[in-house]
């Protein structure tokens, strides 16, 4: 086996791991605090991205103006969303849950081809600062030395928002129980509010990276994202700390299986990775052990 | 089921009968003949449309089964259906078989995916099932692309031959409606039986409450897989036919979006009801149609590059509204509306029965 090439792909396994990461800690916020699984994410981080790149190309401003002005916009659809879908239908069946996701996944895709067309959508050139690194006979993309980073700092960020903070406290508190919360007198439906304006601005922050690695595709992007469900089944439901060790496992599986057997089964193993976790241990490798079985 | 007052049921098989009155008998009988009749008097791209939603309706009766009737949510609809379509196509190009000898094979073998993709229902529900559906979304239709590229023409269209049936050529959409069409009836009539049987019972006590199910003897793991088998199977009939209606199949067609519309249909017609599946196909496939009108209206007022993207993004923002709607303010969905309606002519001008 050659050194240099398993680096590399170890190396490159990692580097996309961290955007599966940071899509991944996107959901687990979510369903931490609320109970639902956001479908959804794929298109709300390629929305992201594309704000983004429009906001450069069209106004023709900084990235470092652009970018914070992308996630903030996100964080204001995050909040649109909590508001007029999710708040209607609080403690519904999953089913109802799983639907509207997907429902609102397909009217941000409809809304991302009107004005974006189909067609792959490209940062500008060099916008973020940095070169491709070589690290000896390995080669590391900056844009997802970026997204690693970003995923890095979320994690920090967002565990010391949940430990540290008395919005995160509430926010445990609020997964834990809804009624226990709400006895406690906090108000859960705030606490719902800033989980999914967090979460729309993390999964932003990936769409952002993934855009400026391989461009923005309506249809393609949010394919992607959906790599990153086997990820947090892997680390475990509602573990931010397993989102991102088990995007960077599937990652690296990835990469190896596509490097390594063929290159074909590098699609889909993060699939077969998924059917595997779900049924030797569901609970994935951090998570809590609740899942009801019957 | 209500009665009007003062009416009675004065034996078991009354009280099971669907079809009770003969007004309702001769409707029912109005209603099929007129069914029937259908290419006779309506103009063919509205036919191909009909024949569509033929098609959809099987496959939307299966995640009825799966998802309404036993809680077992699935985004592998379409990938079901693509193992039919192309084990009926294959069976048919290479083996030279009869399609109604390959169809059967096709539905077998949709059924047989379907339970191993249920295997995981063992262990988990909710989210987690969804999941596993998801990934059996991906990985079956990279397994027609990538394992016998030879045969199934991996990404490309696999063209499918014209069938014929006692040596009369099916060739066009008026004739393979009353295949089609046959079919639609006869999924939608036997879904509505299963539910009369122990098995559709079973189906609905493991959603319902699985823990009671179990004590009462209902084998919960069981009823699941049979309930992935049936939804399976008919998802297999569906992608059969739907291989002969397009005449080419391509891994394309089976995509997680089609799954999802599918469920979506379910949702908009109302759970576990199987009217109510019909009318959401019904009324999703006439919107969709819709919009391939409106679509090019409002494109026409934006220069051509814009015009496309609108065109193709309406589809997917008219199908989302129209699912959300009714999640938040009807979430019984149409068969809900329907059934006021009918309680409202059956009692008026009386305020109550």
């Amino acid at each position: 086996m050659d050194f240099a090439i398993f680096a590399q792909y170890l190396a490159s396994g990692l580097l996309n791991g961290g955007l599966y990461a940071l899509i991944g800690v996107s959901l687990v916020i979510i369903y931490k605090a609320t109970k639902v699984f956001n479908f959804a994410v794929g298109a709300m981080m390629t929305l992201g991205g594309m704000i983004c790149v429009s906001l450069m190309t069209v106004f023709g401003m900084p990235i470092w103006f652009a970018l914070p002005l992308a996630i903030m916009a996100s964080g204001v659809l995050g909040f649109f969303v909590d508001k007029t879908i999710m708040r209607p239908l609080l403690a519904q069946p999953i089913i109802t849950l799983i639907m509207a996701t997907l429902a609102f996944d397909s009217i941000l895709y409809g809304l991302t081809l009107v004005f974006w067309t189909g067609y792959t959508i490209s940062f500008p050139m060099d916008s973020l600062p940095g070169k491709v690194i070589f690290l000896g006979p390995v080669f590391l993309s900056h844009e997802l030395m970026y997204g690693f980073g970003a995923a890095i700092i979320c994690f920090v960020a967002v565990g010391f928002l949940f430990n540290k903070t008395m919005i995160g406290l509430r926010m445990r508190a609020t997964a834990d129980s809804h009624e226990v919360a709400m006895a406690l007198g906090i108000d859960i439906t705030k606490i719902f509010s800033w989980t999914w304006v967090l979460a729309a601005m993390v999964g932003a922050l990936a769409g952002i990276f993934l855009g400026h690695r391989v461009g923005l595709q309506a249809s393609v992007t949010s394919a992607l994202a959906f790599k990153a469900l086997p990820a947090i089944i892997l680390g475990g439901l509602d573990s931010i700390g397993g989102a991102i060790i088990g995007g960077l496992l599937v990652g690296v599986i990835e990469k190896m299986a596509g490097g390594y057997i063929d290159p074909k089964i590098a699609e889909i193993s993060p699939y077969i990775i998924l059917l595997m976790v779900l049924v030797v241990r569901p609970e994935g490798l951090f998570g809590e052990k609740r899942i009801e079985r019957v | 089921m209500w009665r009007p007052c003062g009416v009675f049921d004065d034996s078991y098989v009354a009280e099971m009968t669907i079809v009770r009155t003969w007004p309702q008998r001769i409707m029912t009988i109005v209603g099929l003949v007129i069914l029937f009749l259908m290419p006779l008097y309506v103009p063919g791209y509205i036919l191909n449309t009909v024949n569509h939603i033929a098609i959809t309706i099987i496959a939307v009766q299966g995640v009825n089964i799966l998802s309404g009737m036993t809680g077992q949510i699935t985004l592998g609809q379409a990938s079901f259906m693509a193992v039919g379509a192309y084990t009926t196509t294959l069976l048919i190009k290479f083996a030279g078989w009869n399609f109604w000898m390959a169809m059967p094979i096709g539905v077998a073998a949709a059924g047989f995916v379907g339970i191993i993709v249920g295997l995981p229902s063992l262990r988990v529900k909710g989210f987690y099932l969804a999941l596993a559906t998801v990934a059996a979304q991906f990985i079956i239709p990279w397994l027609i692309i990538n394992v016998r590229p030879d045969l199934t023409g991996g990404t490309d269209t696999l063209t499918v031959p014209m069938i014929s049936i006692f040596g009369m050529k099916l060739d066009t959409q008026g004739k393979l409606f009353y295949v089609f069409m046959t079919a639609a009836v006869l999924v939608t009539a036997g879904t509505r039986n299963i539910l009369r049987t122990r098995l559709g019972r079973a189906f609905i006590m493991v959603r319902d409450n699985d823990r009671s199910a179990e004590i009462l003897g209902v084998s919960v793991f069981k009823y699941k897989l049979l309930s992935f088998f049936v939804c399976a199977m008919l998802a297999g009939l569906a992608g059969s036919l739907y291989a002969v209606w397009m005449r080419g199949i391509a891994p394309d067609h089976f995509s997680l979006h089609e799954s999802i519309w599918y469920l979506g249909m379910v949702i908009v017609g109302g759970m576990g009801n199987v009217a109510g599946a019909v009318f959401g196909v019904i009324l999703i496939r006439s919107l969709s149609l819709l919009v391939t009108y409106i679509g090019p209206m409002i494109g026409g007022m934006l220069p051509s590059a814009q015009a496309i993207a609108v065109e193709s993004g309406l589809g997917p923002i008219v199908f989302g509204l129209v699912v959300l709607a009714f999640l938040i303010f009807e979430p019984k969905g149409l068969s809900r509306i329907w059934e006021r309606v009918r309680d409202f002519y059956r009692l008026w001008p009386y305020p109550y029965k």
